[in-house]
């Protein structure tokens, strides 16, 4: 099992989401995060003095799945969080050991 | 509250209730009370305590996060600390007895000043001009005094211990700020007597905070990591609120000064609010033009310089004087923000630029601006045919409530700082003072 991390623009949450939803993806975890790669940050002004914002908001998508869904969940991430701007963002794929339902104790594919 | 003594001047068209006199102690004399004027003084007096709330939230949305209940605290704990000193020696030091100088304890804890208007005394220096009674003239007081020590947290922000601030409120109220107020309010006051004219509190309030903020941030020392991290506001959605509520606010703080339901505070509450708004507009337009954007906390620290420098000038102004000085004073302050940095101090909130600026703006402008025919009050300034003699008192008040405050603010500080302290300790700061001060969070994750 493979789990799937997606950093994303956070306003296109709903429309990743939708499409995760549609390819039959039966579970994710969503948190905030702040980053930045190439995409610089931005200044902010308050009574005349600025702040440089390095930090860029940002949502992470954590998907666990079978070894076989890897590369199709990762299109639809790719397709529907994509603008075509920087910032987008970045999906990695992390080894899973094991992976348990609480409610009933089953292990592995069960338990996706 | 200089002019209840020109109010007796005007005509009251309201019923009028007397009573006889009672000839018993010599403090006992004659009321007339006006009802409309005492309705308006008892709902001015909700007025600026609502105030002080407005200005916990106004400060509170510019700290971070973990500072905001630091900040709101010690705001509102002034409405509980300084009400009680009020009425316990504060009222009387500064409206009781004769002197030019400080008041007396004949009205400590609230001694002759009662409910029932035919026992309560002649309030010293207004010869009956007075036509609320007295226990509303207290109270209405109170709401100033409370606000003014508040004032000053904003210099401080983020690093002051709690008992520490305390204490230093608890002594300045009593030793600054009733002192000041006797020089400036009261009729038998010396710089009342001189001429200086302060409708509501241009130097009684603003002036005296703005210097004591200076005097205050001197000795504490800036902010662990001040012009190094950034420490942007953390909620503005609270300083606009907060401004919403002060500018409502300060119609009660400086219409309400008039202590009359008449012409005077119609004229005060517009002079007020012009005053807000075209000094909004200049300190946005000056933004936009220097900075770049015309910013949400640009909106509101103009508008509240405007507030800030009309309020001396409320009842002796007219026509389009307000908007004017409004006008300047939201340029003057938006380029007095360079203060804190030319006098490397870390005055965090800008008092400096907003209330001393913005105070001493006013003050000096009504040299200029006063004129009698507005509300048949006060005087007449520079432009309108009094040569400079007002511009000269007013002068004189301002440096003198400069010089008297910042060298009293600065030995209580000194004082408290060299006994308990008067910063929290490096981990307290970094940790932040909601925690470290009063064990709480403000915003449960």
């Amino acid at each position: 099992m493979k789990l799937i991390t997606a950093i994303i623009k956070p306003f296109k949450l709903d429309e990743v989401k939708d499409a995760l939803k549609q390819a039959g993806v039966t579970g994710i975890t969503v948190s905030e995060a702040r980053g930045f790669g190439r995409q610089g940050g931005h200044t902010e002004t308050y009574r005349g003095t600025e702040y440089k914002i390095d930090f860029v908001p940002k949502a992470r998508i954590e998907i666990v799945v079978d070894a076989s869904r890897v590369d199709e969940v990762i299109d639809v991430l790719r397709t529907s969080a994509a603008t075509g701007k920087i910032g987008d963002g970045k999906i990695w794929v992390t080894e899973v050991e094991r992976i348990v339902r609480i409610r009933t104790g089953e292990e592995g594919s069960d338990a996706i | 509250m200089s002019h209840a003594l020109h109010a007796a001047e005007t005509i009251r068209k309201q019923t009028v209730h007397t009573v006889p006199p009672v000839p018993r102690r010599k403090v006992y004399a004659i009321m007339e009370i006006n009802a409309g004027a005492t309705a308006w003084v008892l709902i001015s007096a909700g007025l600026v305590l609502f105030m002080t709330p407005g200005l916990a939230l106004f400060y509170g949305g510019m700290v971070r996060s973990k500072n905001v209940l630091g900040m709101l605290m010690q705001n509102i704990f002034a409405m509980g600390l300084v009400s009680v000193l009020w009425v316990f020696v504060g009222f009387s030091l500064a409206f009781g007895g004769d002197g030019g100088w400080i008041g007396n304890f004949d009205f400590a804890f609230l001694n002759d000043v009662v409910g029932d208007v035919t026992k309560a005394a002649d309030l010293p220096g207004y010869g009956g001009a007075l036509v609320v009674p007295a226990m509303v003239f207290m109270a209405f007081q109170m709401m100033f005094a409370i606000i003014t020590p508040a004032l000053i947290t904003g210099a401080t922000a983020d690093r002051l211990k709690f008992g520490s601030y305390a204490l230093f409120i608890g002594i300045w109220s009593v030793l600054v700020y009733a002192v000041v107020a006797r020089w400036v309010f009261s009729p038998n006051g010396w710089l009342f007597k001189r001429g200086a004219l302060d409708f509501a509190g241009g130097a009684a309030i603003h002036v005296n905070a703005g210097i004591a903020a200076l005097a205050i941030a001197m000795v504490i020392g800036p902010r662990r990591g001040w012009m190094k991290e950034p420490m942007p506001p953390h909620n503005l959605p609270f300083t606009v609120l907060g401004t919403g509520i002060l500018w409502f606010g300060w119609f009660g703080f400086n219409a309400g000064s008039a202590l009359g339901a008449d012409g005077i505070s119609s004229q005060a509450l517009v002079n007020t609010h012009l005053a807000a708004a075209a000094a909004m507009l200049s300190w946005l337009l000056v933004e936009r033009l220097v900075a770049g954007h015309a910013t949400t906390l640009g909106a509101c620290s103009g508008a509240v310089a405007g507030l800030v420098a009309i309020t001396p000038c409320a009842g002796f102004v007219g026509g389009m004087a307000p908007v004017i000085i409004g006008a300047l004073a939201g340029i003057i302050c938006y380029l007095s923000l360079k203060l804190k940095h030319l006098l490397r101090v870390d005055d965090s909130l800008d008092v400096l630029a907003v209330h001393l600026i913005g105070g001493l703006f006013g003050s000096i402008a009504l040299g200029f601006f006063a004129d009698k025919s507005a509300t048949g009050i006060g005087a007449d300034g520079v432009f309108f045919g009094g040569g400079a003699d007002l511009l000269i008192d007013q002068l004189v008040a301002v440096g003198a409530v400069m010089l008297f405050s910042f060298v009293a603010s600065y030995i209580i500080a000194f004082a408290i700082q060299k006994t308990i302290g008067l910063r929290v300790d490096e981990e307290a700061e970094l940790v932040g003072l909601d925690q470290s001060q009063h064990a709480e969070s403000a915003y449960q994750a």
